[in-house]
């Protein structure tokens, strides 16, 4: 599997297919059972701590801790990617997610969406060139669906590579430059992103599913 | 410098969590001084009785109460899956381990300051013997505890009744250090000569060398997602 | 159920006449013993089981750091059946320890180092098998059995220490340097029984791997059959 620098992926299959092992293994998680992963040609196995710099990840479980203000958690996460200047940073994001007001409210109080909104803060505090979503969109209001698409259309023209999880066609479609699909741990179909239709989406999924 | 910097990030990080809701510190707190009042009603305390087992009260009230600020130091973070965001931070996983040792440490040593005179004074019982050797005493059953604690509470962890596990693997681990612990403790309450209980001392040290560096080998492993 | 080689079959049949002999050894050639009789003929098990117990859980901690090195499963097999096996003759020691203590000194329990210490790895055992028992998934379990495996082997001799430092009731010593203590054929019959004893260990090793190995394949089966259907 090559992606390029830049590219917008999105990665879509049935429940099982292996879609959240593989982020695993992208995101350095886990090692492959066999082959190697290399990220800006330096092998993974052996420059771990560098790379993991390069890469933010938003799931559909925040990574926050709950008992921890908005602003503790953004501190947090970024000194431990070693942020410079952190404490503008941190103000940068915050209001690029909107939640500058609830800076200093525990992340508990906080509902779903701004959760998941704090937690695309917290994924872009260091300025990642590869950001990792799997299912991010899960239980999000319309504001930080709103938020999420706007700091991924930004991202994309900052020439970041975007790797997407997705069961919603409609959100893979918007903005991807490729689409993967995942079927029972191998990629069964590939084929661009641009100019492809919901139907024709639709029918592909179906018939690559299908095969296997 | 950077690594220890990470690892001073982590403490800071749980300490200010806990010191909000203060819910696992104050739970240890009664909870050490409760054992240690059962232990009241199941020895009567008068003179003799409390000298002969007043060490091992002590140790059992530190261990039983230490043994819930354990499990919920990985228990915690399984809410939001905030270890796995850890484990994507660049930073080597035994930063973690030593992290939530530090902090561990920390929340018993505490709750050790407090219901340690709180016994003495319940039992009008006064410490005839060295405070320096007995507050190293303590410094080295403690760090033990915690090391290969922290250690198994982050292994069952991994398990749905971490709670009902972890005091079952970790309590035929620390016998050594009970032992140790109990004895030294005993000693100093006999005012013996320090040399007396050098040998228990050493126990105790090389329990804490094995155990901080066993698991520090191994700690990896216990993470894997 | 897969089939034994010819090196277990002729394992088992060795095993067997290794046994029968040492039970002629125990029974008849040693001779008996003048204070307590025939209840003193348990030491040869107890000491026989003891050595086993022990040496079962040295090679969960050898099959452990073999399974954390390369993930083989054949590594986390071995340590498992030999966990269990080990259970056994650890049970078995705490049994006829306390008899033949009752025997001997008139107490069943006596905190003396080396039955102790042998509760204690009876615990270690108990904590791995619930760790095995437990609701982890899959690879995961293994990888955790093998750590606690590693952990719980190291403890053992600092256990042993601690207890022998903690002072009490003296074991007699019963081998020491010559063998003195003992007469000699007594001693023939007790390495007799740990010979016997250890091939009855690797015996039922060999088994018990052969037990898994089939429910391994049948649980192989039967996910295929349930893919197919499908």
């Amino acid at each position: 599997m090559h992606i390029k620098p830049g590219e917008f992926v999105s990665v879509l299959g049935p429940n099982g297919a292996g879609k959240t092992t593989l982020l695993k293994i992208l995101t350095l998680l886990a090692p492959p059972s066999e082959g190697q992963v290399y990220i800006d040609g330096r092998k993974a196995s052996q420059e771990q701590l560098t790379l993991r710099k390069k890469m933010g990840v938003i799931s559909h479980n925040t990574f926050l801790y709950a008992n921890l203000t908005a602003y503790e958690n953004l501190l947090f996460y970024g000194r431990m990617y070693d942020v410079p200047e952190l404490k503008n940073r941190v103000k940068e994001v915050i209001s690029e997610v909107g939640l500058q007001y609830s800076l200093n409210d525990p992340v508990r109080t906080f509902s779903r969406g701004m959760q998941q909104r704090l937690a695309i803060a917290r994924a872009i505090i260091h300025n990642p060139d590869i950001l990792f979503l799997d299912e991010p969109y899960t239980g999000l209001d319309q504001h930080a669906i709103k938020i999420l698409n706007q700091v991924l259309s930004s991202l994309t023209n900052q020439d970041r590579t975007i790797y997407l999880i997705t069961h919603n066609f409609e959100q893979g479609l918007n903005m991807s430059d490729r689409i993967i699909i995942l079927v029972k741990g191998k990629i069964a179909c590939e084929m661009p992103g641009k100019d492809l239709t919901l139907e024709d989406l639709q029918e592909t999924y179906l018939k690559c599913v299908g095969e296997k | 410098m950077r690594f220890l910097a990470k690892i001073g990030n982590i403490v800071w990080k749980d300490l200010v969590a806990e010191f909000r809701t203060k819910e696992m510190i104050s739970a240890m707190m009664i909870f050490s001084v409760l054992v240690i009042v059962m232990f009241a009603f199941a020895f009567k305390p008068v003179g003799d009785t409390i000298k002969a087992v007043s060490p091992g009260i002590i140790w059992v009230a530190f261990t039983f109460s230490g043994i819930l600020g354990l499990n919920r130091s990985f228990v915690n973070e399984k809410q939001n899956e905030t270890l796995t965001g850890l484990m994507l931070t660049p930073v080597d996983r035994t930063a973690i381990y030593f992290g939530k040792v530090i902090t561990n440490f920390i929340i018993m040593a505490v709750t050790e300051a407090i219901s340690l005179p709180l016994f003495f004074i319940m039992f009008d019982y006064g410490l005839a013997g060295s405070i320096l050797h007995l507050i190293l005493i303590i410094f080295l059953g403690t760090l033990g505890f915690v090391s290969i604690g922290t250690f198994l509470a982050a292994l069952s962890a991994n398990t749905r009744a971490s709670e009902i596990l972890l005091p079952i693997i970790l309590f035929p681990i620390l016998v050594p250090l009970m032992i140790g612990a109990v004895q030294s403790t005993a000693m100093i309450f006999d005012q013996k000569a320090f040399a007396e209980f050098a040998g228990w001392v050493k126990l105790l040290a090389v329990y804490d060398i094995i155990f901080l560096v066993v698991p520090f080998i191994l700690f990896d492993y216990v993470l894997e997602v | 159920m897969l089939k034994p080689s010819k090196t277990q079959t002729l394992l088992g049949w060795v095993t067997f006449i290794v046994t029968m002999f040492a039970l002629y050894m125990t029974f008849i050639y040693a001779p008996m013993e003048k204070v307590m009789g025939v209840v003193q003929k348990i030491f040869y098990f107890h000491v026989a089981s003891a050595w086993n117990a022990f040496f079962a859980f040295f090679i969960v901690f050898v099959a452990s750091i073999a399974y954390l090195l390369n993930k083989n499963e054949k590594w986390d097999t071995i340590a498992k059946v030999s966990a269990e096996i080990g259970v056994v003759f650890t049970t078995i020691v705490l049994v006829t320890g306390p008899i033949w203590g009752h025997a001997a000194w008139g107490r069943w329990w006596t905190w003396e180092p080396r039955l102790t210490t042998t509760l204690i790895l009876w615990f270690i055992y108990l904590a791995y098998v619930l760790v095995r028992a437990s609701s982890i998934e899959g690879e995961k379990k293994a990888t955790m059995a093998a750590v606690f495996g590693i952990i719980g082997f190291i403890d053992v001799p600092i256990v042993f220490f601690a207890i022998r430092w903690w002072g009490s009731l003296a074991h007699p010593e019963v081998v020491t340097g010559s063998g003195g203590g003992l007469d000699p054929r007594m001693l023939h019959a007790l390495i007799t029984s740990v010979i016997a004893f250890t091939c009855i260990y690797f015996y039922l090793l060999t088994q018990g791997i052969l037990i898994e190995r089939t429910e391994a394949r049948v649980k192989s089966i039967k996910n295929q059959l349930r893919e197919r259907n499908n």
